[in-house]
């Protein structure tokens, strides 16, 4: 009697843990699924700006058949772009004033961020929140006024108002994420380097820079998307086609009037998207851990 | 710099406490004037572009057209009364507060499907489905500018093709509202997702298998474990994503200028024409500081919630 009880329970655990088995691939087969349809939303638009700057402007007036498959597939807006002197102009203004500006911001950021995670001084505390604060002011809070001032120095129309303006939309958050980071690493490790007569700019060259790579690399990438994607600075204080980065340059060179050659505009998109989408491709994971850490840990 | 060798001094004379104090005390105040001067760059440059620009919109706000008089006040009130700006209040928290429930909404259900799935294959979807915020903003919406085209829409081709008629997208004063707060939430959810998906993966598992053992159902380990667990980091990314979108200029002003008939106009859309496009710089610096109160009031929560959290993990 107690073995054919014993037979019925072991059935009854073998049913229940097919069950709960069978519920677990349930939901991840439902996950996969709802996860695709997301993703096929989520991926209409770069599909169909492929698709567009793929076509010629024949095909796209005429309007025969599907505007979601190309029939006749051409390089043609892309050769245009590559040997469209303006854009060329556009994407060198607009590699050169990132660089600059990752260079500019990291700089900054990084001296700041080892002063302020180190060596306390006399309100540092307070400017460790105020810097937090300067991260949250929106560019198109403060864009008039220094519409005015950028006017006042005689850097209208010329980019190197950019240089000077982007870090301050990138500083504070690459400041923010590098004193955590900094604040992860021991006392003990500046401290021995201290007693060993290292002076404050070798701790910080030897010891926290390669510490704290991740976040520097983090930090980095979020100073280069945002000075590559801007819009209102470049839209408000350049005008003439010389001067301009990519953002603006495609929208008002490409569209002249009434006339939109949209072969040519997301072709142009598809090139000027391309350097983000490549360095996140490499270094997805370390941005990620930096975002989250910084904005869920101090 | 000599500022490493003040410790060996001080460790080779221990006898003389006196000394050792001073040099201590002079190693400390060289030790701050030379973090002052390694954050000097930073407080020069959020002194000179972002705390002297917001007193100079104060004091531009209260210029007439010409900047040439003090008129107080006078621009606000004439804001206040003027029917285009009381839309432009309107439209602004519709498309943010709209904007941001959508976001988070959709953020959270990604976040959940995604920590459902392993390990491995997590990161490739991650990959795809952040792939809209990392392309520019303002690239982006030219696409969909370009697929809400009035003739050559690619949205109305497959409306017609089951038989509906075409949609004027941009065209009439809801549906073009409707429009901007669709891109806006294709581009910010991917962030939510993240966001969300690093909170869910702080969450101790032990705590769900003892709710399981306690005979809590899926929604109950939501309400009781998930979302308290989550609260924090829900509040910081939502009020943050409440500031930035409330702030957005590249999406409506790429998409509509504002139009039709300025029921698309946000603040900083607005702004832009009046202050840049028609040149009347005081009263654009007036449409601007509007913003500031509810950007102060986020942000003061944000910092309380950040603080907090740093505390928490802290102890």
């Amino acid at each position: 009697m107690s073995a054919t009880t014993l037979e019925h329970g072991r059935k009854v655990a073998a049913s229940r843990k097919t069950s709960l088995h069978r519920q677990r691939l349930w939901a991840l087969w439902g996950s996969y699924i709802a996860l695709a349809v997301f993703v096929v939303i989520f991926l209409v638009p770069p599909f169909y700006t492929l698709i567009t700057s793929l076509k010629s402007s024949a095909e796209i007036s005429a309007q025969s058949g599907s505007p979601w498959l190309v029939h006749h597939p051409t390089l043609e807006n892309f050769w245009y772009l590559i040997t469209y002197p303006n854009f060329q102009t556009y994407y060198l203004n607009s590699v050169i004033v990132t660089v600059l500006v990752v260079v500019v911001s990291m700089t900054i950021s990084i001296l700041a961020a080892f002063s302020l995670s180190r060596m306390g001084f006399w309100g540092s505390q307070s400017l460790s929140t105020g810097v937090f604060l300067t991260y949250l002011v929106p560019p198109s809070l403060l864009f008039i006024p220094l519409f005015q001032i950028i006017g006042k120095i005689g850097l209208i129309n010329n980019f190197w108002c950019l240089v000077i303006l982007y870090p301050t939309l990138a500083v504070p958050f690459c400041t923010w994420i590098m004193i955590g980071y900094f604040s992860s690493i021991p006392k003990e490790l500046d401290e021995a380097a201290l007693i060993d007569g290292a002076n404050y700019l070798q701790i910080l060259w030897k010891i926290f820079i390669p510490v704290a790579m991740p976040g520097i690399i983090a930090a980095t990438i979020f100073a280069f998307t945002v000075s590559w994607g801007a819009f209102l600075y470049p839209l408000a204080y350049l005008y003439t086609s010389h001067e301009m980065v990519l953002t603006v340059g495609i929208i008002s060179d490409l569209i002249r009037g009434d006339v939109f050659q949209w072969g040519k505009i997301m072709a142009a998109c598809l090139l000027a998207s391309l350097p983000p989408i490549v360095i996140y491709a490499f270094l997805m994971d370390y941005y990620v851990a930096g975002l989250t850490a910084g904005a869920t840990k101090g | 710099m000599a500022d490493g060798t003040s410790i060996p001094i001080g460790v080779m004379a221990p006898g003389r406490s006196a000394a050792r104090r001073g040099s201590m005390r002079r190693f400390a105040q060289r030790r701050s004037t030379v973090g002052f001067l390694l954050c000097l760059p930073l407080i020069l440059l959020i002194a000179g572009f972002v705390i002297y620009p917001a007193f100079y919109a104060i004091y531009l706000s209260m210029l007439n057209k010409k900047m040439t008089t003090f008129v107080g006040l006078s621009n606000f009130t004439f804001l206040l009364k003027r029917h285009t700006f009381q839309l432009v209040i309107f439209q602004s928290c519709l498309f943010a507060i709209t904007s941001v429930i959508l976001k988070a909404l959709i953020g959270f259900i990604l976040a959940h499907l995604m920590h459902n799935i392993p390990g491995k294959t997590q990161r490739i979807w991650r990959g795809l489905l952040l792939v809209p915020w990392v392309i520019p903003l303002a690239m982006s919406t030219l696409t969909w500018w370009w697929m809400f085209d009035p003739s050559y829409s690619a949205f109305n081709w497959i409306l017609n093709q089951f038989g509906i008629a075409s949609v004027p997208w941009l065209g009439v004063g809801w549906i073009a509202r409707f429009c901007t707060i669709t891109v806006n939430v294709w581009f910010g959810t991917p962030f939510f997702m993240i966001m969300y998906l690093a909170a869910l993966k702080s969450v101790p598992e032990q705590l769900y298998e003892a709710a399981a053992i306690d005979g809590a159902g899926a929604l109950q380990k939501l309400f009781f474990v998930t979302l308290p667990m989550m609260r924090n980091i829900i509040a910081i990314t939502v009020l943050f994503s409440l500031i930035v979108t409330f702030a957005d200029f590249d999406i409506v002003r790429i998409l509509t200028s504002g139009g039709p008939q300025d029921m698309t106009h946000v603040f900083a859309t607005y702004a832009f024409q009046v202050g840049i496009q028609s040149g009347d710089i005081p009263l654009g610096a007036s449409v601007s500081l509007f913003m500031f109160p509810i950007l102060a009031f986020a942000a003061f929560f944000v910092l309380r919630g950040v603080t907090q959290r740093t505390k928490e993990i802290a102890t």
